[in-house]
């Protein structure tokens, strides 16, 4: 079962300079909620920056990650 | 490109997108919402009063395979606005609350309508579960 600690490392490890907060929404650890700053969401779009963080997990999402809500922003 | 393979489903879901101005692929109906996220994405297309297409992903799981290959987007609802994705859950409250969902859908807010997005279910909500504590 993915725990928010893990969650926000490995969205650490993928986004460069990322600023990362996890929450599990219910305790349950498979509905979560991040807010991720990062240098590169600069360039993009907000549909790009949700995408960018989902790649991250690929098929989890919807799988053992339920839910997945984002809040995303370039600094 | 003849790259046009047999995919009735796929082919189903474009034309869709390409019908309806505003069309929301939920978890449910409108009137009866299954998940959290779509309950509150529908309400807030609700409250701005503009008609809008939805379709139930839940009867065929392919329709929600399909629907994320095309729009390259992992979760549900998806909202499409004149045939883009504008996104889910997140990003319509968000734009809600701006005053950018009026301006893409090309509307005006309704007075009444409220600042905040409606909760119409806690989104983090998980759908009713019930664990066997018996065995």
């Amino acid at each position: 079962m993915p725990q928010a600690e893990q969650l926000k490392e490995r969205i650490e490890a993928a986004i460069p300079d990322a600023r990362v907060e996890v929450t599990d929404l219910t305790g349950g650890g498979d509905h979560f909620r991040a807010r991720v700053v990062a240098p590169e969401f600069a360039q993009m779009s907000r549909i790009e920056q949700h995408r960018r963080v989902y790649e991250v997990f690929g098929a989890e999402i919807g799988g053992p990650i339920h839910a997945l809500s984002l809040e995303t922003r370039a600094e | 490109m003849s790259d046009t393979t047999e995919n009735p489903i796929r082919e189903a879901i474009s034309e869709a997108i390409g019908a309806h101005e505003v069309i929301l692929f939920m978890k449910g109906t409108p009137e009866r919402p299954m998940c959290g996220f779509s309950a509150r994405t529908a309400a807030a297309l609700e409250a701005l009063g503009k008609p809008y297409a939805a379709v139930d992903v839940l009867p065929d799981p392919r329709i929600r395979q399909e629907l994320s290959e095309l729009s390259n987007w992992p979760t549900i609802p998806q909202l499409f606005v004149k045939g883009e994705l504008v996104g889910g859950c997140d990003i319509v409250t968000e734009m809600y609350e701006s005053g950018e969902l009026a301006k893409v859908m090309g509307v005006e807010a309704p007075s009444d309508a409220p600042a905040e997005a409606p909760a119409a279910a806690e989104p983090g909500a998980p759908p009713l579960r019930i664990d066997n504590k018996l065995a």
